[in-house]
């Protein structure tokens, strides 16, 4: 029966090609108009780290006390020196890790090649099984490691593919502002977007992501300033960047992994840390920290550009535009075969079977605008870079999920814009509108 | 035309007639609120920064190894790059407009103020009024006599000692004006710290900060007399003559790899590529934004051509009627063009409601200002338009139905 509405669906749509043109060509655009925009959204509001954005949480200490509060009585949102490495010596989460932005030069081995700029994360060895970082070779750096100051360092395959020509670098020694590091580990392909382990400094994105990380004291101890931003509620007592290890700066960004169970207890001990200052005196303050998750830190932060919201809701509005466009000329084309459906009625056919017959014919149309739909969704996300700044369009992909998605909106909208038509067909009597013919 | 006759049509074809006007009510708000957000982000690329921007060229490099001598090193740098042949001034500076990373101190009006009155970016430098093409309206350029290392500065602030404060600054006329309306600023004094204290020496017209986010406060700027030492958040900046800029800037980096071969550059680009990247996320919204408005308008034309086709296939026996009984081409042409007109009008009152409403809502979610009523019109007018040129065709073919029609059974 069903190869039958197929057939009959076919020849329906083949006797008007200008408006089953027109409909499909609105569908596809449509469609393809809005999950561009959408996966453009997707890309940025996107989870970096799914699996365990649940157990991340970014704590914040208020060492500025009211007047450096924002207006919502927010504390800053970074961690001057001494209170990160305070949190860093009690080790109360399962793991922890400080860490701020570096930018030093590497000075490749063979003469004639000339010293580069590299960006870069001074952090603690935990950072790297905490965030689930993949590595190519070796691994990342031990707690004696973090302790003893050691001169390790963890590169990129980026870095590895300049330095090394890609080898299994593991033990050689890379010259970085000039000492030389020996590497623990290459990272595999590592460049999560947000860049939510610090997205104070990178703005959330960043097309190229760090290329080396080293032991967060010896960073310290080697003087390697900070190359983020760096926040002051009154001048640093002392200049340069022991100066700013002094100071109530916040310029470090800090990550903690705690299990379900152990946030309510870490939330107290970050109160009572604050009010341990409090009595010593350094802070003149009731505690007001913080600790959100991932997922909220990045929201709080405003790493979605709202924008991205903005278009997201236009395009949505386009798809709308072009669901009313497709349910119209339905109704127009349906509505126009009256006679055909009194025929069929009149010959026996129940209403059922005009119902398949043109729900058939409605998903042929929705299918075929799905088609076309995926096809310039292709083409839109492909052309992405042109119109986005290359950081976010890198991230815009097409990918199964998407485009599964894509048909899916497709078929099932015009189906519903064919649903109405269909009652209406159906209801016609087949008596009056064999009569008026 | 008469009017009358129209509506009693549309009243037979409720579902269709709803279906098009929901349709263009929703084109209308879409629209309304597209063409205000791009407005919006035009308005906000179009912020002057004040500096002669196709003049100018930036340079930031990083020496590997710290010299010996910060402040030395600048000075022989900028030396160095005013020998350049095109070379018409040689400035140095901690930020520049749009540059994106940016310096800023919080403004007070008296050394005990509990809170600061308001966050300017402060420009350190040197020769920056000449360099950067500032105007300046009142009062006097800084003096090469009044410049002071850094360091000496942040000793005296970390000793907590006010000697030698206040010191010279000028200010731009936007952060003067909000801070002594309707006054004279020349002589003023504010605090950046409690023992900081600077005298306003002189007002340039326009100065925008580095990261110009809030168009209300993108102009608040002070430039301050100090020496910056070479170090990798200076950037030395020239001014030359426009066509002259490539030239220059492949010379300078040239010369600054000369002098010091371990150094690394870190920027090298015309203003004219500062803005644009400053930019490049508003100007890519609006191409955007562009590209919806048009494909909205794309798809109610065609939807509205494919319903004009189906009522004139569908009417062409009352159409062959009129003509028998006189009606001439042109009254079944007007017919159809007054229908669609009306239908328009229909949707764009919906639509400016819609419209509204979307406005209200965006504004509560994302801190948008409110629609303001001139983009009524703008969608209004689109609508009239794509609508008339959509219904042509349809309406023609109607025009051209022949009389005889009227005869014939079917």
């Amino acid at each position: 029966m069903f190869s039958y509405y197929l057939e009959l669906a076919l020849r329906s749509l083949k006797r008007s090609p200008g408006l089953t043109a027109l409909m499909v060509l609105a569908i596809g655009f449509g469609v393809a108009a809005s999950m561009t925009t959408w996966s453009v959204f997707r890309a940025v509001s996107g989870d970096p780290i799914p699996w365990k954005s649940a157990q991340l949480f970014v704590p914040q200490i208020d060492n500025w006390g009211p007047n450096g509060r924002s207006s919502d009585g927010e504390p800053p949102n970074a961690m001057d020196y001494a209170d990160a490495m305070a949190l860093m010596r009690d080790h109360r989460a399962k793991r922890q890790s400080a860490m701020y932005q570096i930018s030093p030069s590497v000075v490749p081995a063979e003469a004639g090649k000339h010293p580069m700029n590299v960006s870069g994360h001074a952090v603690y060895g935990e950072f790297f099984p905490m965030l689930d970082v993949p590595f190519k070779y070796g691994s990342g750096w031990s707690a004696s490691d973090d302790e003893s100051r050691a001169l390790v360092a963890v590169i990129s395959s980026k870095l590895n593919q300049k330095l090394f020509g890609g080898a299994a670098s593991v033990g050689r020694s890379v010259n970085i502002e000039g000492k030389d590091y020996r590497v623990v580990g290459v990272l595999d392909d590592w460049n999560p977007q947000p860049r939510f382990y610090d997205v104070v400094n990178s703005g959330g994105f960043s097309v190229n992501g760090d290329d080396v990380f080293l032991p967060f004291l010896t960073a310290i101890q080697a003087d390697l300033p900070n190359d983020g931003n760096t926040n002051c509620n009154a001048v640093p007592k002392e200049s340069g960047f022991v100066g700013l290890q002094r100071s109530e700066c916040v310029w470090i960004a800090y990550m903690a992994e705690l299990d379900a169970g152990a946030v309510a207890a870490y939330r107290d001990y970050l109160d009572g840390y604050a009010r341990d200052q409090q009595r010593a005196g350094r802070f003149a303050w009731a505690p007001n920290g913080r600790l959100r998750d991932l997922r909220a830190w990045l929201d709080n932060q405003h790493v979605v550009p709202s924008d991205t919201k903005v278009s997201l809701l236009v395009a949505l509005g386009l798809l709308l535009v072009c669901l009313v466009n497709t349910v119209g000329l339905l109704l127009a084309k349906f509505l126009r075969r009256s006679s055909e459906i009194g025929v069929r009625r009149a010959l026996g056919a129940p209403r059922a079977a005009i119902y398949a017959q043109f729900i058939t014919e409605a998903g042929i149309v929705g299918l075929a605008g799905g088609v076309l739909g995926l096809l310039l969704t292709g083409v839109g996300v492909a052309s992405v870079g042109w119109v986005l700044p290359k950081d976010i369009a890198a991230l815009a992909r097409l990918d199964v999920s998407l485009l599964l998605l894509t048909l899916l909106v497709a078929v099932i909208a015009t189906v519903l814009a064919g649903l109405y038509p269909t009652f209406r067909a159906s209801r016609v009597q087949p008596a009056w509108q064999l009569k008026s013919n | 035309m008469d009017i009358l006759p129209i509506l009693a049509t549309l009243r037979r074809h409720k579902v269709i007639l709803w279906l098009l006007m929901l349709e263009i009510a929703l084109s209308c708000a879409i629209i309304c609120n597209g063409v205000f957000l791009i407005a919006q982000r035009l308005q906000h690329m179009d912020i002057p920064s004040g500096v002669a921007e196709h003049e100018l060229v930036q340079i930031q490099q990083a020496p590997i190894v710290p010299p010996p001598d910060r402040y030395a090193r600048a000075q022989e740098d900028l030396a160095m790059l005013r020998q350049i042949p095109g070379v018409r001034a040689v400035g140095m500076s901690n930020q520049v407009p749009f540059g994106g990373s940016s310096s800023n101190g919080n403004v007070m009006l008296s050394p005990t103020q509990p809170h600061p009155t308001l966050s300017a970016a402060e420009y350190f430098g040197e020769n920056l009024v000449q360099t950067l093409g500032l105007h300046l309206i009142a009062g006097r350029t800084l003096r090469t006599d009044e410049y002071v290392d850094a360091d000496v500065v942040i000793r005296a602030l970390a000793d907590g000692s006010s000697e030698g404060f206040p010191m010279p600054m000028l200010v731009s006329q936007a952060l003067a004006v909000r801070l002594w309306p309707q006054q004279n600023p020349l002589g003023k004094l504010i605090w950046l710290a409690p023992t900081a204290s600077f005298r306003v020496v002189g007002v340039v017209e326009t100065l925008a900060r580095a990261n110009a986010y809030n168009t209300a406060t993108a102009q608040y700027s002070m430039i301050i007399p100090l020496h910056m030492g070479a170090d990798k958040d200076q950037s030395y900046l020239l001014r030359t003559r426009p066509e002259d800029r490539p030239r220059v800037l492949a010379a300078a980096v040239a010369a600054l790899k000369r002098a010091d071969p371990a150094r690394v550059i870190m920027h090298s680009r015309s203003f004219d590529q500062i803005r644009s990247d400053y930019f490049q996320d508003d100007q890519a919204m609006a191409g955007m934004l562009v590209s919806v408005i048009v494909a909205v308008l794309l798809v109610t034309g065609l939807g509205i051509v494919g319903l004009a086709s189906f009522w004139v296939a569908q009417r062409r026996k009352q159409i062959g009627i009129r003509r028998a009984l006189g009606a001439t081409r042109i009254d079944i042409l007007h017919y159809f063009q007054t229908e669609n007109f009306l239908i328009v009008t229909f949707g764009i009152v919906i639509g400016m409601l819609l419209a509204y409403g979307l406005s209200l809502w965006l504004m509560m979610h994302y801190e948008l200002p409110h629609l303001p009523g001139i983009y009524f019109p703008v969608g209004a007018l689109a609508l009239w338009i794509i609508g008339q040129l959509a219904v042509l065709g349809p309406a023609l073919r109607a025009a051209a139905v022949p009389p005889v029609v009227a005869t014939r059974s079917v």
